[in-house]
């Protein structure tokens, strides 16, 4: 298959892993931004193949799993009002708020239906002018366009049962707490090949320059992923920072005006509230007053308090102090150091926010290490 | 600039999922597999039931031995590329009783209704079940007609069982899967599940891809003209997909299965629309697949009788038992290093980028 085989090629992929292993001098820690990337990364088995040359950390690119406690419980409780759909992709039914999951809360009755697109969304709102339709719209720049394009054609169709409840968040404020904080150990970046294809690379050329630290455009199959560590590689080894791209069949410079110029349109940068992080300053997106219409928070003020009011169930949320999340997230441990890994969080028991996500760092541990062979 | 340090903590509660049946618990998977241990067999076990979980259950009566098995079919829609809901609660049935190394011979029908099910639907349907029954020789012999007031049901629900008789040799089971044993799949894999959501509108495209729902009978015909004692267990991989079959044989062997993901036949289409999704085609349905272990020494007589079957011309050896390992089923992936394939606990959800 084009496009896929050729990036998948193991002699190309195993000449890669050579080029690494001799170009390194020392262990460097190189931290792939996107939750994709962990999961191309682990999948194939190139951290072990390189354990001993790089340290790859885990950044908190997987926007399931930084979604705001908070937002999910009002998505809990928009969704068990009489009335409303609430769409979502299908990732994010499985994580739990403070204490429901968009998934319990359909079994307990409430109107969840995941949807692959938001403009798909519009369609069935239009289709079904008797249920107001609220999309769940989280991701990063990555899904904002799509989410953008959505409400441009609620506008245009003049949907009056369509709104978005908005928690998207931005990729480089992340990066810059990451390097701001005092036990950073960050000493090079992949950046997000996904979010670049909208943002382009521009962006990073201050921010590699600021903090001297080389930031890598890369891909998602094995072979983007080590032409990416191999380039990181080749700059730390030569003390040069800056920005190169390493994913040039999908990212410019520039990157996608169009995406750009629709979401600049509809959104406006906010400051933003990470789950497992905190308080992101312009970490996020929220809707230009003049798309108030279709902001859910704005058209149904009234649904606030926590989930479980909102089911008549007294839900006594047990907070895990033992899960170390955030400290995943920011890419200050892996998945392996935490206690409660394997034994009592798994994808079935989740602790905390990386096990449930498909995307997340703990549930890629999960899935390609915990058993792996011989270990 | 943040100038704070991170709050480093995410814990969520875990109150919320338990005691709740989820969708997640009907999709083939880990939690499909504990539900149905766990809650559903364990309080008949009493009344004799079998604690086995093959495709159906295998009793003697005077001189015949049986096999009997029940399936509750529920889709969406109701008309598939390649199928319906009707064909397919026919097929379904019948091909348990087939991978079980019977010959089926009677079926039962029952419907659960919706009111204001279009007459001319449900006719198109029955047809369509009843042309299924023909080309696989069985009989309908009992049934059962519900109606249920609008929204109890998804418009039309049926429920099939079906009884046949063991044809000798009989495969064993996956109790006697030994180290060295290859795995074969009858064809390329996925092709349900992707024309389901196909015809869901999901893709948005006008993929080529047809349902797989078929009969298995002339499948395993071929496989039974192997030699004696060297097929060791056959299932269809339905719900949950060729990996929900290899973790469930891996289980009841105490062996690890290891598959070369090179070897895997998948179509263009169908693992270009798996590449979009982010999904993988193991874990996803089909319909008129089997899955195959067979003794090393037959593996190549069983892919050559296979391919002589119209429509399996990709049968193919994808992997070979193993020593238990740490893990239940590994795949050796493009990099050539082997992984382990993990089993998902519900459906496998689209990635949101």
């Amino acid at each position: 298959m084009k496009h896929v085989d050729e990036f998948r090629d193991p002699s190309r992929a195993r000449s890669l892993l050579d080029q690494i292993r001799r170009q390194t001098t020392r262990r460097w820690v190189i931290m792939e931004v996107c939750g994709g990337q962990t999961h191309g990364l682990l999948r194939h088995g190139i951290d072990l193949a390189l354990e001993d040359t790089i340290e790859l950390i885990h950044g908190p690119g997987c926007p399931v799993c930084v979604t705001d406690e908070a937002k999910i419980d009002r998505a809990v409780r928009l969704s068990m009002t009489p009335g409303i759909l609430l769409a979502s992709f299908g990732d994010m039914l499985r994580v739990p708020g403070t204490s429901l999951s968009l998934a319990a809360a359909r079994a307990e009755g409430a109107s969840v239906r995941e949807f692959y697109s938001p403009t798909d969304a519009v369609t069935y709102a239009a289709e079904n002018p008797d249920q107001h339709v609220v999309f769940f719209a989280v991701g990063f720049e990555t899904t904002a366009p799509a989410t953008s394009l959505a409400v441009l054609q609620a506008k245009k169709r003049g949907l009056r049962n369509f709104s978005l409840l908005v928690s998207h968040v931005r990729v480089q404020p992340a990066m810059e707490l990451i390097m701001a904080s005092e036990a950073n150990r960050v000493e090079g970046f992949l950046a997000a090949g996904h979010v670049c294809c909208v943002t382009g690379f521009a962006p990073y050329e201050d921010f590699a320059g600021r903090w001297g630290v080389p930031v890598v455009v890369t891909g998602f199959e094995p072979v983007d992923l080590l032409l990416g560590i191999a380039e990181c590689v080749d700059r730390l080894e030569h003390q040069k920072s800056g920005v190169a791209n390493c994913f040039g069949r999908s990212v410019a410079l520039e990157g996608n005006r169009n995406a750009q110029s629709v979401v600049d349109d509809v959104y406006e940068v906010c400051e933003s509230r990470w789950r497992g992080l905190g308080v992101l300053c312009e970490g996020g997106f929220r809707l230009r007053e003049e798309y108030r219409e279709f902001d859910a928070e704005f058209r149904f003020p009234e649904q606030s308090g926590k989930a479980s009011e909102a089911s008549g169930k007294a839900v006594t949320p047990v907070i895990f102090s033992t899960c170390r999340a955030g400290e995943v997230l920011s890419g200050r441990i892996q998945p392996c150091a935490c206690g409660e890994f394997g034994s009592g969080c798994t994808p079935e028991h989740p602790l905390g926010a990386p096990m449930v996500s498909s995307e997340g760092a703990c549930a890629a541990w999960f899935r390609y290490r915990l058993r792996s062979i011989g270990s | 600039m943040n100038s704070f340090e991170w709050s480093a903590q995410c814990p969520i509660p875990m109150a919320g999922t338990a005691g709740q049946v989820l969708l997640a618990h009907g999709e083939g998977a880990r939690l499909s597999r504990r539900l149905i241990r766990d809650t559903i067999t364990s309080r008949f076990r009493d009344s004799g039931s079998s604690s086995e979980f093959g495709d159906a259950a295998i009793r003697s009566l005077r001189d015949a031995r049986i096999a009997v098995t029940t399936d509750s079919y529920t889709v969406s829609p109701l008309f598939f590329p390649g199928g319906d809901i009707g064909s397919l609660s026919i097929y379904g049935t019948v091909n348990d009783l087939v991978v079980a190394g019977a010959e089926p011979r009677w079926l039962t029908f029952s419907l659960m209704i919706e009111e204001g099910l279009p007459l001319t639907l449900l006719e198109a349907i029955l047809e369509s079940a009843a042309e299924a029954a023909r080309r696989c020789s069985v009989e309908i012999i009992a049934g059962d007609t519900k109606v249920v007031p609008k929204g109890c049901v998804d418009q039309l629900f049926i429920n099939t069982a079906g009884v046949g008789e063991l044809v000798s040799p009989v495969p064993p089971g996956p109790a006697f899967l030994r180290p060295g044993d290859s795995i074969v799949v009858s064809g390329d894999i996925g092709r349900h599940g992707i024309a389901m959501l196909n015809a869901r509108g999901i893709l948005q495209t006008e993929l080529p891809v047809k349902s797989d729902s078929g009969s298995v009978q002339s499948m395993m015909h071929a496989v039974r003209q192997c030699s004696e004692n060297a097929v060791r267990c056959v299932r269809d991989a339905t719900r949950g997909g060729v990996s929900a079959v290899l973790h469930e044989w891996s289980e009841d062997g105490r062996v690890t299965i290891s598959l070369e993901e090179n070897w895997i036949p998948v179509r263009r289409e169908v693992r270009g629309a798996c590449e979009i999704l982010g999904l993988d085609p193991l874990y996803i349905a089909n319909e008129g697949t089997i899955v195959i272990a067979v003794d090393s020494a037959s593996a190549k007589a069983v892919v050559d009788l296979l391919r002589q079957v119209p429509g399996c011309e990709g049968a193919t050896v994808i992997g070979k038992v193993c020593e238990a390992g740490s893990c239940p089923v590994t795949i050796r992936r493009a990099m050539g290093i082997d992984l382990p394939l993990d089993e998902p606990s519900g459906a496998p959800l689209p990635r949101i980028c």
